[in-house]
């Protein structure tokens, strides 16, 4: 519980922030909310030798309106998402959920970006944003880029992020018509979800380009702490796509993954929690 | 008009609501060194080799202690333990449980120690490790190699082969009361240095003198030689009744190098280090008539003890006295062991015993009321203890001073609409059949009754007058959150005639307050606050006298006027002399302080009871439990001030409901704890819990001349089976018999999965089988 010594330096700007870790390469991590960061370092679990305080940088804390997307910056915090009444109106299920997210303290503390960038597949966040098709902006000493939500996390707590790229900013699609569903079953409320599940129901323009959700049904169904990543429920949506009932679906809704045991839950018990949940989830999107 | 029974605000709040208090950590020791304990990462070990040099040559570190460089200790247990089971201040060689204390860094920093910590180098060579008690009973590891055998403490009695004979139904049931972890948010700290050549040590305790008879007995020091202050605690549970080896290496760390030392915990290391509570396996078997009489009763119980002999050894007596609980079952029998496992030692947890009690017969009631179909509510209100047999002696010779269960139980009930919840019950059943989404509801009911004050000794107070007409109370209790001081002050308040803000109380400091027995076993307020009353008349007593002469009146002629705080003359109220008056003539005059010191002597223990009513709802489909109403009717005597009481009842219940829901600290078979932090021990918050709705009625002990009993843990006793029958009963109709606590949502699930739907294993006999050989412990 107490860390070992390391070395503090606040970035004020992204641009800093970038240099910096392009100077300590491997030793260095970027502090954001410090909500999962700060406890491993304390456990000693994790003792970069450099912390970058990006927490001051405002030019990363927005919820922008760039017209089929909503753009949110990276150091938003669950709070401000919670609240915010332009996510509210265009991705009400990412607001929800920002809502949900640990206790109040740590939504007035913890960020979106520290939440997907940290990769911990019991975090709500990122199935939201994997559900929803959405996409990641990092930026990092070769310019920006921009990963799909399907292909950013790799491992229990590894992304694709390069060593000197930073998450700055997260892309999602505007919702139009629709409906959604987020259940997440937790012992506390304050705790990770022993499996949650996102649903998102989207009426899909033809011809609708990148932002869209999952292959052409405009369902998306992605499951929290189901496997070491986020991951989609593809049997449950295919099923969907292929005009399945809500609870001939969700009854497929842990093919495609592979969970593991842990204090709370056995697999098998996590397996049916998933498809009972889901299938909350679709009714709630479909109502 | 009496200021006793009013709803007085605390005293204590205005400080913790505002500049907070001042703890272990917070005081100021100037140059103090920080210990630092490398704790043990083996379950049962022999400790090979230990490598400190790298910790001793790293920065900023003075010191790095074994238990070799230690001239103090092991530890005798208490004198009814096995006392081969002595424990040394720091490992002696064999580590016996995860978390235990190996090695102690001295250090000019709590951060320098923790880096210093990380340098230290032990080898283990690891020996069988017991984790499961039952287990623990017939294996062949000793966990002290010279003891030959793993039972610091039993109390066996023969069982009666035909004590079930005449019953027409049996029903046994083995329970689990699991094993919880105590967490004050206040984690253990202590803080000693050397002052003029005497022992000055500041304790995080429930009770400063037993920490200070403890550091004289342990340290070889002469009584004069040590001071011992707490100051503010933030929470005891009990186990902070204990002195902790911890504690000592402190104590001995101040005198090694005579210089301030001071140790304050991580939370991490108080999920290990600070003693765990409950972890009893009970069998149970109750026995009666098809018409729902009980007539005999066997419980045997297992305690694991953890790795050493504490005192969560010696509770199962307490479990054994409380064993019949609020019925008139004629035939009573309760045996106990308890075992040393290699798991964190067990020690007393918020009832300490009589919860583990109440938990086995309360769950078994209602597997009898089950079997014989009856009302769970018919069976207890036909077997309670009627009023007018009190004093009542049990059939294991426990001696209960006062009751009225039957009222409280109606009234419970009563407040919980109980015929209505039954109703709600049955109609959601009925939707539930074709729908496996309809949430179910459980009610489950607990009638308790309890020991407090539960271990013989008196109690100190002293009340004097300053001449400036301040009142100054003394006492020996050891208040870490009860709020002695509102209620101590209100007693001297109503029997002096003096304001509640003239009054102070002062508390846990050895050298100001000559004796106490802190504060444990819900037994402060009818012993400590007795003797402040007592000690309160006695002043009264003085000041009359004083007054007597200063009025030139016969003593039996001055009456005290307790609205202006004089007295006076009888019919002549305008020459009166005041407190303060008095005070001062008492210095001038008689040259000594108007005061008194009372030691209200030992009269017994106390029995408060109650029942406690809670409404659990169901998810069938995921197992997840919600509390929905926790009804509560608690009888602890006279009480004193409702808004202390229900504050002790609403922190008892919500901790009962996270025994019932929530708590269990796991190990895994290795003995690595599987549950040491508070994002995997499952801490109950606010969140989870409804507004209790709780209520009172009074029957007064004769015990004492306040009429008051404890109320600390009763909270705890009555909810736990309340919420854990409440979850069983949602089940019922499922063929749920019984589900062990906690009832996580994984474990109800299960238990819906097994069952299937149809009537589990039901492990009852009818009358003639009745007579085999009784559940083994």
């Amino acid at each position: 519980m107490i860390p070992a010594s390391f070395e503090y330096v606040r970035a004020e700007s992204l641009d800093e922030a970038l240099a910096l870790l392009v100077e300590h390469g491997d030793e260095v991590k970027l502090l954001a909310g410090g909500h999962s960061l700060l406890p491993l370092m304390k456990l000693r679990l994790a003792t970069p030798s450099v912390l970058v305080d990006i927490g001051r940088i405002d030019e990363l804390k927005y919820v922008r309106d760039e017209g089929d997307v909503v753009a949110i910056g990276a150091l938003t915090t669950h709070h401000d998402l919670a609240r915010n009444a332009l996510l509210s109106r265009h991705v009400p299920v990412l607001a929800h959920v920002a809502g949900q997210v640990g206790d109040p303290q740590v939504r007035h503390r913890g960020t979106i970006g520290g939440s997907i960038a940290h990769g911990d597949a019991a975090s709500d966040l990122p199935a939201v944003v994997l559900a929803l098709g959405g996409t990641y902006v990092v930026a990092g000493p070769k310019g920006r880029r921009e990963i799909p939500a399907s292909e950013f996390h790799l491992g229990f707590l590894e992304t694709a992020l390069e060593p000197d790229e930073a998450l700055t900013e997260i892309r999602v699609g505007k919702w139009g018509e629709g409906g959604w569903g987020f259940e997440k079953l937790t012992k506390r409320a304050q705790d990770w979800a022993i499996v949650g599940v996102v649903a998102v129901r989207r009426e899909v323009p033809d011809g609708a380009g990148a932002g869209a959700v999952a292959a052409g049904s405009g369902i998306g169904v992605a499951l929290v702490n189901m496997a070491s990543v986020p991951v989609r429920a593809a049997s449950t949506e295919t099923a969907l796509a292929d005009g399945a009932s809500i609870a001939d679906a969700a009854a497929l809704a842990d093919a495609d993954c592979d969970p593991a045991a842990d204090v709370n839950a056995s697999v098998e018990y996590r397996r049916h929690l998933a498809r009972v949940l889901v299938r909350r989830a679709l009714e709630q999107a479909s109502r | 008009m009496s200021i006793l029974g009013n709803r007085v605000l605390r005293r204590e709040d205005p400080k913790f609501l505002t500049v907070g208090g001042t703890y272990v950590g917070d005081l100021p020791l100037e140059g103090a060194l920080h210990v630092t304990f490398v704790r043990s990462t083996a379950a049962h070990a022999r400790i090979e080799s230990v490598d400190v040099e790298g910790a001793r040559s790293a920065p900023g570190v003075v010191a790095v202690y074994t238990d070799a460089d230690i001239d103090a200790g092991p530890v005798a247990p208490m004198g009814f333990l096995n006392q081969a089971m002595k424990r040394s201040f720091l490992a002696d060689g064999v580590v016996r449980y995860v978390g235990e204390p190996v090695i102690a860094i001295v250090a000019e920093s709590r951060e320098a120690g923790a880096d210093a910590a990380e340098l230290v180098v032990i080898e283990y060579e690891p020996l069988p490790v017991v984790v499961d008690p039952e287990a623990a009973v017939s294996s062949e590891t000793m966990i002290f190699e010279g003891a030959d055998t793993n039972v610091p403490f039993e109390l066996q009695f023969p069982e009666d082969p035909a004590l079930f004979d005449d019953c027409e139904v049996v029903v046994r049931q083995r329970i689990v009361n699991q094993r919880v972890a105590p967490c004050p948010l206040e984690a253990r700290a202590a803080a000693a240095e050397m002052v003029e050549g005497r022992l000055r040590f500041f304790a995080s305790t429930q009770g400063a003198h037993g920490v200070k008879e403890t550091l004289v007995a342990q340290l070889g020091l002469a009584p004069e030689d040590v001071h011992v202050i707490s100051p503010d605690v933030g929470g005891g549970f009990g186990a902070k009744g204990s002195v902790y080896t911890e504690e000592l290496v402190v104590g001995w760390c101040a005198r090694a190098l005579g210089r301030p030392v001071r140790w304050s915990e991580t939370r991490s290391d108080s999920m290990v280090g600070l003693g765990h509570g409950r972890g009893q396996v009970q069998n149970v078997t109750i026995g009666g008539t098809r018409a729902g009489q009980i007539t005999a009763y066997r419980l045997n119980v297992l305690q694991d003890s953890g790795a050493y002999a504490d005192i969560g050894a010696v509770l199962p007596f307490m479990t054994r006295q409380m064993a019949p609980g609020v019925y008139a079952i004629p035939k009573v029998e309760c045996s106990t062991r308890s075992i040393l496992t290699n798991t964190v030692p067990t020690v007393a947890y918020r009832g300490a015993g009589r919860p583990e009690a109440t938990a086995a017969l309360e769950r078994v009631v209602d597997c009898f009321a089950a079997e014989i179909g009856l009302d769970p509510a018919q069976v207890r209100r036909r077997n309670l203890i009627q009023a007018d047999a009190f004093p009542y002696t049990t059939a294991v010779g426990t001696k209960y001073d006062s009751g009225d269960y039957l009222r409280a139980f109606e009234l419970a009930l009563e407040n919980a609409g109980y015929d209505d919840l039954r109703a709600e019950q049955a109609r959601r059943r009925e939707a539930g059949s074709s729908d496996r989404s309809v949430k179910q509801i459980g009610i489950g009911i607990s009638s308790y009754v309890e020991i407090t004050a539960p271990i013989a000794g008196g109690e100190f107070g002293a009340v004097e007058v300053r001449p400036d007409g301040k009142v100054i109370v003394r006492t020996g209790t050891s208040p870490h959150g009860q709020g002695h001081a509102t209620a101590w002050s209100m007693i001297v308040a109503d029997a002096m005639g003096v304001a509640l803000e003239d009054i102070e109380v002062i508390h846990g400091d050895t050298d100001i307050v000559p004796r106490g027995g802190g504060t444990g076993g819900s037994r402060s307020l009818q012993l400590g606050g007795t003797a402040v009353n007592q000690a309160a008349g006695e002043v009264v007593d003085r000041a009359r006298e004083l007054a007597a002469d200063l009025l030139e009146a016969d003593p039996a002629d001055i009456v005290l006027d307790k609205a202006g705080g004089r007295f006076h003359v009888a019919g002549t109220p305008s020459i009166s002399r005041s407190w303060r008056e008095l005070g001062a003539a008492s210095i001038e005059r008689d040259g000594v302080p108007l005061q008194a010191e009372a030691d209200f002597e030992y009269p017994g223990a106390t029995f408060p009871f109650g029942t406690h009513v809670s409404v659990v709802e169901v998810d069938i489909e995921t197992g997840q439990v919600r509390l929905l109403r926790h009804i509560s009717v608690d009888d602890a005597g006279k009480i004193m001030n409702p808004l202390l009481a229900e504050g002790q009842v609403h922190g008892g219940i919500a901790q009962g409901v996270a025994q019932a829901l929530l708590e269990e600290f796991r190990y895994d078979a290795g003995g690595n704890p599987l549950t040491a932090n508070l994002a995997d021990y499952s801490f109950i918050s606010a969140v989870e819990l409804p507004s209790f709705e709780t209520a009172f009625t009074e029957t007064p002990t004769p015990l004492n001349t306040l009429g008051v009993k404890g109320i600390g843990e009763a909270g705890t006793i009555g909810s736990t089976p309340a919420v854990h029958n409440a979850v069983c009963d949602a089940l019922a109709h499922l063929g749920v018999r019984h589900v062990d606590m906690p009832a996580t949502p994984e474990r109800v699930w299960e238990a819906i999965q097994s069952a299937g739907g149809s009537p589990t294993e039901s492990d009852t006999e009818t009358a003639t089988g009745a007579t085999g050989p009784g559940p083994g412990a």
